[in-house]
């Protein structure tokens, strides 16, 4: 066996023992995965649910009472309570009550028998921005749907119909479920955050505790040293996506449609980034207090917000769009997507994984250049 | 080839960091199978020396072989003829300790059966055989620097560098390391050792002093107490030791006279004045009876004389 290849199986076989021994790794890398996906599964989800109602119904016609009980009907309203005036919605609004107000005007049931347009007035919460967007285009759907019933029943059974009418369908992910959208981007930050976490420390530590100084005294070059670090890291990230996964698709129904090892492969691509960075920080820090901070911001950070996770990259102005092309899980939350909910193939997602294979290359490289085998 | 030369050879030797000169124009040889010792207080440049000469730091001006090999154009040629104990414990705790030899060889590029008869060989070799499966963090001191020899011993060096390698061991512990230092220079290993204290450097078969990055004195400790110890030594002990120090400096044929812990040791010149003769001169003085015993100087006694020496120099 050539020797480079003795010394890359020696480093690792140790670093595989620092990591079995370690209990708060242990717990670390298998614990905050499964905690991140509960917490991650459960409250990060953009489903609108039960959005109090106060209605104040001037005209109190079987027309607008078969409108409100249609609203009623959705998952999305409960009708909380029934108001006298507009006034007094106001209130339930600065109590917290209600969420929105509806308000039918009297002669309702009038303007729509003479066909003519008859208006309902919907007031809601502006404070909570992404509860109201979504609700408010419940409503519209709701409110069309219900008129154009109305509309028929009152004309006596014509048929009418709006001259355009949308059929929407969403395909990948038809009942807009959070999860599904949620859980392969948690994948990318959970593996951007611990694998930056842990790399940038086991280097660190050895800098702190003067093994890097005696490993420098043998014939270990600098490669063997950051490849011996990186390979036991990318099995124990793979041990955490199969983990995260695992736990998706059993309480989530998180599906795999695309190939698995394509995903195995992707995810690969992935660690190496990461764990470049995290070698990276602590090659230049040398310090693990330094490091932890530096791991920490420049992992969690960038991953979250500029990779796609929670806010499209093509609606960032052109400048974080242009950052976000050196962030890792920008192209690792895109293969995810692809290959969990749509399926796709490496034919579809070549430049995702071109991108990733460029910046685990370059940092890597960055990452040799940098290590020097002497404490000058 | 040509034929050997010595194992170590430092000519002018110099390491600055910024505007500190840790190291200044350090010269000496070491011969094969020597047992050289690296005397110095903290901070006086003594691990630095060792690193260069390790290949861990580059020299900042002139130059070093080890093995005939040159340290600045050659470091890691000179890593594989040298075994290396750094002064900070720097193998890995929560191993075991034939762990961490099972790994360094593999870092040294063995491995399989060979490696296991190597480190059975090493544990043997410092007489830690039965302490094999204990995790290194849990190990005492003394056994935690054997384990330390036995690594920097895996791969056969023909020279050992020991910065320090009995600090904060117990006497008992120091004594058999250092028998086992013995063994293996008589084995025709070389080793270079630093250290701080002064009765270990007896063991040595040479001496270099350093002070403040200065190499000030070199021999073998006879040589070096001849040298800078001459005369007869004597021991001082009783009361009121800083009147008696003063006036026995004032005495004709007292080359030098120093306090040493609660007592002092006086230099005399014994063709002038002996041992007796300085006890009736203090008493003759009107100082209470003291205690006069003739002694062997140590070299902490060489040490302290050549800081003596330097700051004396430095001041005129």
């Amino acid at each position: 066996m050539p020797p480079f290849l003795t010394r890359l199986i020696a480093l690792s076989h140790k670093e595989v023992i620092h990591v079995i021994r370690d209990r708060q790794v242990v717990y670390l890398a298998l614990g905050m995965p499964l905690t991140m996906v509960l917490l991650f599964g459960f409250a990060v989800t953009f489903d609108v649910q039960d959005v109090n109602l106060g209605v104040v119904d001037h005209d109190s016609s079987p027309a607008s009472r078969r409108f409100l009980a249609a609203m009623a009907a959705s998952d999305t309203f409960t009708i909380r309570r029934r108001l006298d005036s507009a006034a007094e919605a106001e209130q339930l609004f600065r109590r917290g009550e209600i969420k929105g107000a509806l308000i039918i005007p009297p002669g309702f049931e009038r303007q729509l028998a003479r066909g003519g347009r008859a208006r309902i007035q919907l007031l809601m919460d502006g404070a909570d921005g992404t509860t109201t967007r979504i609700a408010l285009g419940y409503a519209r759907g709701v409110s069309q749907q219900q008129l154009i019933e109305l509309i028929r029943q009152q004309g006596g059974g014509a048929s009418v119909a709006l001259p355009l009418e949308p059929r929407v369908r969403t395909w990948f992910n038809p009942r807009m479920r959070s999860a599904l959208f949620v859980v392969p981007g948690l994948v990318a930050l959970i593996l951007a955050m611990l694998s930056v976490l842990l790399s940038a420390l086991t280097v660190a530590r050895e800098w702190e505790r003067g093994s890097m100084e005696q490993l420098f005294t043998t014939p270990v070059g600098r490669s063997s040293v950051v490849l011996g670090k990186l390979l036991p890291y990318v099995g124990l990230g793979l041990v955490q996506t199969l983990l995260v996964l695992t736990a998706g698709a059993w309480l989530f129904d998180v599906p795999l449609e695309g190939s698995f090892w394509l995903l195995m492969g992707a995810t690969v691509l992935f660690l190496v980034c990461v764990l470049g960075q995290g070698l990276l920080i602590s090659t230049i820090t040398r310090s693990q207090q330094v490091a932890t901070q530096a791991g920490a911001i420049s992992s969690m950070l960038p991953s979250l917000l500029l990779s796609g996770f929670l806010f499209p990259v093509e609606n960032m102005p052109t400048f974080l769009q242009w950052v976000s092309a050196v962030v890792p899980a920008r192209y690792f939350i895109s293969c995810l997507r692809g290959i969990m909910l749509q399926g796709r193939g490496a034919a579809q997602l070549w430049p995702d994984l071109l991108g990733l294979a460029v910046l685990g290359v370059a940092v890597i490289g960055i990452c040799t250049a940098k290590f020097r085998r002497s404490l000058d | 080839m040509s034929a050997p030369a010595a194992a170590i050879i430092a000519r002018q030797l110099t390491r600055r960091f910024g505007d500190f000169t840790a190291v200044r124009q350090v010269s000496f040889h070491v011969e094969r199978g020597e047992i050289f010792g690296y005397l110095g207080a903290n901070g006086a440049g003594k691990s630095t020396t060792i690193r260069m000469l390790c290949g861990l730091l580059q020299p900042t001006s002139g130059s070093a072989t080890v093995s005939g090999l040159d340290v600045a154009a050659d470091p890691e040629g000179v890593k594989r003829s040298l075994g290396y104990m750094s002064q900070k414990f720097s193998l890995y705790l929560d191993l075991l300790a034939e762990e961490n030899l099972e790994f360094f060889g593999g870092a040294y590029g063995m491995m399989g059966r060979p490696l296991r008869r190597r480190v059975d060989a090493v544990l043997e070799r410092v007489g830690m055989g039965a302490h094999r499966r204990a995790v290194t963090g849990d190990l005492p001191g003394g056994l935690r620097q054997r384990l330390a020899l036995a690594s920097a011993l895996l791969h056969r060096p023909s020279i050992l560098f020991l910065d320090e390698p009995t600090a904060g061991v117990d006497p008992a512990a120091r004594r058999s390391f250092w028998q086992l230092i013995r063994e293996l220079s008589g084995a025709g290993i070389t080793v270079f050792v630093t250290t701080h204290y002064m009765d270990e450097a007896e063991y040595c078969h040479r001496v270099g002093l350093m002070v403040d990055g200065r190499l000030t004195a070199l021999d073998t400790p006879a040589g070096l107490k001849r040298a800078h110890v001459p005369g007869a030594l004597v021991k001082l002990r009783g009361p009121d030791m800083a009147r008696a120090l003063e006036r026995c400096r004032a005495l004709p044929g007292v080359l030098d006279a120093q306090p040493f812990g609660a007592a002092a040791h006086v230099r005399l010149d014994p063709a002038v004045v002996s041992a007796e003769a300085l006890s009736a001169a203090l008493v003759r003085a009107g100082l209470p009876a003291l205690q006069v015993t003739p002694i062997q100087p140590t070299l902490e006694d060489v040490f302290l004389a050549v800081v003596e020496a330097e700051s004396r120099q430095a001041s005129a």
